[in-house]
């Protein structure tokens, strides 16, 4: 029945729904990429220079606020909004950063393994279950204890993190998609192991990686802040949403608005990816519903 | 059985032998600790006899061999702090960081099971919307901005409850709650998930045309076999749940496992960083092994996989 009024009615019909799912949640993201994009420019003040005089205003709601400090200052008299969107800047660079390398070399690893098969995939499959035995954050902890906490650091040791899950489940496709025939006629054809991997593996799971990303990008950012409010991760005065709230965990008491707003930013840009990527898993490739779960 | 249990057991021993080697990797790439222990503008004589003291100077190999052995024997050297070892240090706060994992594991069980269940059973209504509404921002909210939220809301605002320390019971809920509601969200949409698919399957509808109640339909024969991916999820989780304390510890001042380490690696007291991690990565193993061989009777047919 279905089937016969698509026939009838086809594409124009359906294209002009407009995919709630998808564009609701991402409002968040676009505002949270456009203030890391445009931080110079949109931020109202500089994030790093405060004012001492002005120190612990609150928000311009309540009545002990000073003009131009939309959401209040903190203990250093600097403008909380302006932290914000520098912090964003900061935030999602490392998250997009640490989500490329690890869903790169995780999915490099996955192709091959799963391809391959035989010893390499044993040992990468090992390698893999050892790492899930361990809980991420102590990992991260014991190696930023050593190393000192820097970006970079940080960015590497969150795509260590992450590479495990694309790894595995690339893999896992590839295992099954080896056997097809559209493989063993390219195979039949002469192309070279890397032809086959891709021009004719990979596109066929470009869309599960870019799922799978858009959900590390959001764990990530949890990730980084959760290191940066431990003090292991972005140092001050550089703002980040979880190394402000560390400082302003100190201080709640006397000001609210220092501790709300950054964990707000963090929650509703995750909140975003999180649902951006359950909109796009369900367009793209519902047949990852039970492993993106 | 006694077969399963065999081979479950050797894989632990396999993935335990990987953690500890892991940790060693791990520490040893990452940089030269005795120039992180030492201040700055120490001489390269006192770098050196530093590197001797703590056996840095050897081969790689047999600082690994040194390493095992010690991991073995629970004898990660002496804290430069406290000056005991490290080991009994991590020890005597295990029991306060178990304490908060379970009561958050226990609460986030039963908040998330009945909320699971009752959406699967009223799918797309307001029950459903509402209680996956709960699941997702519960996900998307990081422990620690929650923890200090519940202290800024309930116990400076309210004074309903301590804001950190552990005593009674009273010390626990906040905690507890914290680290529990992220575990919570995700096992609720699971077990929704889970439920979702064994209601839809023939045994449930052959319960339901013999005349059983619903509850029971529900409970008795839906719930068991939807079971299995729910206390799978509950045991991976659970090194996820052992990162959070380290985070909630340190908000609430709870004097565990995690809180030490972080404040180890502040005053830069290595060994005990290094027992501590170890000593939660074995805790986590170790609950996967228990899991594991739950999930064997639950499910007979894995045991002759």
């Amino acid at each position: 029945m279905s089937r016969a009024l698509a026939l009838e009615a086809p594409a124009p019909a359906r294209a002009r729904r407009v995919p709630w799912a998808l564009v609701l949640p991402a409002v968040p993201v676009a505002v949270a990429l456009v203030a890391a994009l445009a931080a110079p420019w949109v931020a109202p003040a500089s994030p790093t220079a405060g004012d001492l005089a002005t120190r612990l205003k609150p928000p311009a709601w309540q009545e002990a606020a000073v003009a131009g400090r939309l959401l209040g200052t903190d203990l250093l008299g600097r403008d909380v909004l302006s932290r914000l969107i520098w912090g964003a800047r900061v935030s999602l660079l490392i998250a997009v950063a640490a989500t490329v390398l690890g869903a790169t070399v995780g999915s490099l690893i996955g192709l091959v393994s799963g391809y391959h098969r035989g010893r390499v995939d044993s040992v990468v499959t090992k390698l893999v279950d050892i790492q899930l035995a361990f809980p991420f954050v102590l990992l991260a902890i014991a190696v930023i204890a050593v190393a000192g906490p820097s970006i970079p650091v940080l960015v590497v040791m969150l795509a260590i993190g992450a590479w495990v899950g694309h790894a595995r489940i690339v893999r896992g496709l590839v295992l099954s998609l080896r056997e097809r025939d559209y493989v063993q006629a390219a195979l039949a054809l002469g192309a070279g192991t890397p032809r086959i991997l891709f021009r004719h593996l990979l596109p066929e799971i470009l869309s599960v990686i870019v799922v799978l990303a858009t959900f590390d990008v959001g764990r990530i950012i949890i990730l980084e802040s959760t290191l940066s409010f431990l003090g292991l991760g972005v140092q001050p005065p550089t703002p980040s949403w979880g190394s402000d709230l560390r400082d302003a965990a100190v201080y709640v008491r006397q000001a609210w608005w220092t501790a709300t707003f950054p964990g707000l930013a963090i929650m509703v840009a995750v909140l975003g990816l999180n649902l951006v990527g359950d909109a796009l898993r369900d367009a793209l490739d519902p047949r990852i519903r039970r492993m993106t779960r | 059985m006694l077969e399963f249990v065999a081979r479950r057991l050797l894989h632990t021993a396999l993935v335990t032998l990987g953690v500890v080697t892991l940790a060693f990797v791990a520490l040893r790439l990452s940089g030269d600790p005795a120039a992180t222990m030492l201040p700055g503008d120490a001489s390269v004589d006192e770098l050196r006899d530093l590197r001797h003291a703590l056996g840095l100077d050897r081969p790689l190999h047999v600082q690994y061999v040194v390493f095992l052995g010690g991991a073995v024997r629970g004898d990660f050297g002496d804290s430069f702090r406290h000056q005991q070892p490290a080991f009994g240090l991590v020890l005597e706060r295990l029991p306060a960081t178990l304490e908060l994992a379970f009561a958050a594991l226990l609460l986030a069980v039963a908040v998330a099971l009945p909320l699971g269940i009752v959406a699967a059973i009223y799918r797309g209504r307001a029950v459903d919307m509402l209680a996956m509404g709960f699941a997702v921002v519960g996900q998307a909210t990081p422990y620690f901005w929650m923890g200090i939220m519940l202290i800024l809301v309930v116990s400076v605002e309210l004074g309903w409850l301590p804001t950190s320390g552990r005593g009674g019971w009273p010390h626990l809920i906040l905690p507890a709650v914290t680290l529990g509601t992220h575990f919570a969200a995700s096992l609720a949409r699971l077990t929704r998930t889970s439920m979702l698919e064994v209601l839809g399957q023939n045994f449930v509808t052959t319960a339901r045309a013999k005349g059983l109640g619903e509850p029971r339909v529900v409970l008795a024969h839906a719930l068991k076999n939807a079971a299995v991916p729910v206390v799978t999820l509950i045991g991976l989780q659970f090194g996820t749940l052992l990162g959070g304390a380290v985070v909630t510890e340190t908000i609430f001042a709870w004097p565990g496992v995690g809180r030490l380490a972080v404040q180890s690696i502040f005053v830069r007291d290595y060994p005990v960083v290094q027992a501590g991690v170890l000593v939660l990565a074995l805790v986590f193993v170790a609950i996967n092994l228990a899991v594991d061989l739950l999930y064997g009777t639950l499910d007979p047919r894995i045991r002759d996989e």
